[in-house]
């Protein structure tokens, strides 16, 4: 479970959050909206540690421990997973070989034992064909090239194969058409288990028609402002950002 | 990929600033007193039972090398060196002149074994993947041992050291050594001219595919002892071989001296691919010792459709001065550079290549990836030329830096001449940036920040690995990662 209190962080300067709640039980799927520049993105960021977003004052709890004092990849190693809004290219790193090497440095992490070679390819091709990765892409080098879908695509595939307890997707739907939106969403469907939780930050209603939430908060300068069920999300499809902007 | 899960497991098990082959082999050797003149060109001539030509040979090479001056061209900076400080002769007291494996002193064989250089043949013939490799292994200023000679000499290929090959061969060093890079050519060739120690000779005879990998294996192990080896690879016609370089030294405080000359002739139809993993011992964190790597390493593409491909991956020595180049004098002949410079710490590199077009249709390709990191220097000198009857010369050149961190520097310093109007010559350069992105990308995929850099920069110089042999291309990833650690806070 994940327990964020009284979150503040400072980005170049600038408090982007102030003083932010909220708590994500085992299980459950919460989607965070909001309008531009309400914190949305700094949220994920903080939670996967970046360096330059400056904590000020607040804990982040999870699964009992301390977050904020774990570094990135122990963040990861722990099961903390962010599928970015703008995945990077790593030119000359075959898509496989990045896959494999996050993989089992994970699982050794986690004292599990490392997949032979044989035993992550049928892994990695059962869950490519659920995400209708064409194996084709796996073979180009990471990201580079990547259309916006595959990119986002790719992103769900390491979802699936690093096997994380916390979830956080930032606007995985952004930049997608329909279809494409669609398939993401199975993807993250299929990855929801009772014990796994998941942060969806989405700008828009539209992913959510298709990732259904079970509680959903709203945004608003840095500040968790509003938060409700699903019913949340359609509202404010109707009335629109314009009483959370900030004044 | 496992190789980089070895990288990073070979990264983690040692500790920032320690150099794997740093040892010292105690054992007792043969010196010429300290200092250079006439008498201890001599004593080195001497010493190897040279012909009466050679002794010639070198003395007129000194001569000439009292009255050059050091080059000051290149983008490196570091103390003058007192040449008559140095030892320019020292061998192990148990070898005189190379032996069968069975007489070889054992604390030889387990400084080889130490450094994982297979000399014994039973062993490497009973490796799992059965990659056969023919060693000859120089220590100091002498060759040690070279393996497979029996099994390369049915084939009639000529393996073995330079001054064996001047009593066994005679006509042939004869009539082609200093052919390629004369004794009058530069500073540091001319001083190896006269001083020379030790090195490989390798002929292979026309039409003959050589049956397995070539490499000698150096290792500087005096103090104060600089090693000036010689090496002449001689493919003749419709010959091919491949031959790979590896070269290691122990951690010193002061400065060593390695000015080696390299020199390759393939004739008609003849292919020479020639690999150096170049891991001198780079100096501490401080800049403090380190080898200073002057070597002159040319190929002569003598003969028509003749091709000759340097492959280079240099991760050591305190400063690198090097330029493997290739003379295209045959119609049709061809030349390759493919480069993988790394610069960590305080290490300079001054390192490139020599494209000279002077035969008809002939081509070129030079694909450079140089790595800066720490507060290191890092520059590729590449001259691309074609003479006046060169119709039809073309070349390709990619050079690409990649900067680890903001105290180190890359530059490109391209010089290109084209006297003959139908040549082609294109250039392509890029600098970039190993990103906080990039970084932090895979860091949230749980790898470390050093598994990341070894990975991204693997990544970077991929075109170039592929051009190395099967068998070294492990070993090379290891040493990228290893190479690069502590390069990243």
């Amino acid at each position: 479970m994940l327990e964020i209190k009284n979150l503040h962080v400072n980005v170049e300067g600038r408090e982007i959050l102030r003083g932010l709640d909220l708590i994500l039980p085992q299980g459950e799927v919460h989607a965070i909206m909001g309008p531009n520049g309400s914190g949305k993105s700094t949220l994920a960021y903080v939670l996967a540690g970046k360096e330059e977003y400056e904590v000020t004052a607040g804990t982040v709890t999870w699964k009992g421990e301390d977050l904020l004092a774990m570094d990135p990849s122990e963040r990861a190693a722990s099961g903390v997973f962010l599928a970015f809004q703008y995945p990077m290219e790593i030119p000359g790193v075959a898509t496989m070989t990045f896959l494999r090497t996050a993989v089992n440095t994970v699982r050794k992490a986690r004292g599990e034992t490392e997949l032979s070679t044989p035993d992550f390819l049928r892994f990695v091709r059962e869950k490519a064909k659920l995400l209708k990765i064409d194996p084709e892409m796996l073979k180009r080098p990471l990201n580079v090239g990547f259309s916006g879908g595959e990119k986002k695509r790719n992103e769900i595939l390491q979802m699936a194969l690093l096997e994380p307890a916390l979830c956080v997707l930032d606007e995985t739907d952004s930049g997608l058409d329909i279809d494409a939106v669609r398939i993401v969403a199975e993807g993250v469907n299929a990855l929801r288990t009772p014990d796994r939780a998941m942060l969806v930050i989405t700008h828009y209603q539209r992913l959510l028609n298709y990732i259904v939430p079970d509680r959903v908060h709203v945004l608003s300068d840095g500040r968790v402002a509003r938060s409700g069920g699903p019913e949340l999300a359609l509202e404010l499809e109707e009335s629109g950002y314009a009483e959370f902007e900030a004044a | 990929m496992p190789a980089v899960q070895e990288t990073v497991a070979r990264v983690k098990a040692i500790d920032v600033d320690k150099y794997k082959y740093g040892f010292f082999t105690d054992i007792e050797s043969v010196k010429a007193p300290r200092g250079l003149n006439e008498d201890i060109v001599r004593f080195i001539s001497a010493k190897k039972g040279e012909p009466e030509w050679l002794t010639e040979w070198r003395l007129e090479a000194y001569r000439r090398w009292l009255t050059m001056q050091e080059p000051k061209w290149a983008n490196v900076k570091y103390p003058k060196i007192d040449f008559q400080e140095l030892y320019y002769y020292s061998a192990p007291k148990s070898t005189e002149g190379p032996k069968s494996l069975a007489e070889v002193d054992p604390e030889l064989l387990r400084t080889y074994e130490r450094l994982g250089i297979p000399l014994s043949e039973q062993k490497v013939l009973a490796g799992v993947d059965g990659a056969r490799v023919a060693v000859d292994a120089v220590f100091d200023s002498v060759s040690v041992v070279t393996t497979f000679k029996e099994e390369l000499a049915k084939a009639g290929v000529i393996f073995t050291s330079v001054s064996e090959a001047v009593k066994t061969h005679p006509e042939l060093v004869r009539k082609y050594l200093g052919s390629v890079v004369p004794s009058t050519d530069n500073f540091y060739a001319t001083l190896n001219s006269a001083v020379f120690s030790d090195g490989s000779f390798v002929y292979v005879p026309p039409g003959v595919r050589c049956p397995m990998e070539l490499s000698t294996y150096f290792r500087i192990n005096e103090r104060q002892t600089g090693q000036f080896e010689r090496t002449l690879i001689i493919a003749d016609k419709g010959a091919y071989v491949s031959y790979l370089e590896g070269c290691t030294a122990p951690m010193r405080d002061e400065n060593q001296l390695h000015a080696a000359v390299v020199e390759l002739v393939a004739l008609d139809d003849a292919e020479i691919k020639y690999s150096t993993v170049q891991n001198w011992y780079p100096g501490d964190a401080a800049g403090k010792g380190g080898v200073y790597n002057f070597v002159t390493k040319r190929g002569d593409c003598r003969g028509k459709n003749s091709k000759i491909s340097w492959t280079q991956v240099e991760t050591g020595s305190a400063i690198t001065w090097k330029y493997p180049s290739c003379i295209l004098r045959g119609d049709g002949s061809r030349g390759e550079f493919y480069s993988i410079a790394i610069s960590n710490g305080h290490q300079q590199v001054d390192s490139g290549t020599k494209m000279v077009h002077l035969g008809r249709d002939t081509s070129s390709r030079i694909i450079s990836k140089g790595i800066a990191a720490g507060h290191s220097n890092n520059t590729y000198r590449g001259l691309v030329s074609a003479h006046r009857k060169a119709s039809n010369a073309r070349n390709f050149t990619n050079c690409d830096s990649l900067l680890i961190g903001d105290k180190c520097g890359a530059h490109t310093v391209p010089y290109i001449e084209a006297k003959n109007a139908s040549a082609t010559f294109e250039h392509e350069a890029t600098t970039s940036k190993i990103s906080d992105d990039q970084l932090f990308y895979c860091l949230q995929r749980g790898l470390s920040a050093e598994e990341a850099v070894a990975l991204i920069v693997n990544g970077f110089v991929r075109d170039v690995l592929q051009q190395l042999p099967m068998e070294f291309m492990a070993e090379t990833q290891k040493l990228i990662g290893i190479s690069l650690e502590g390069s990243v806070g």
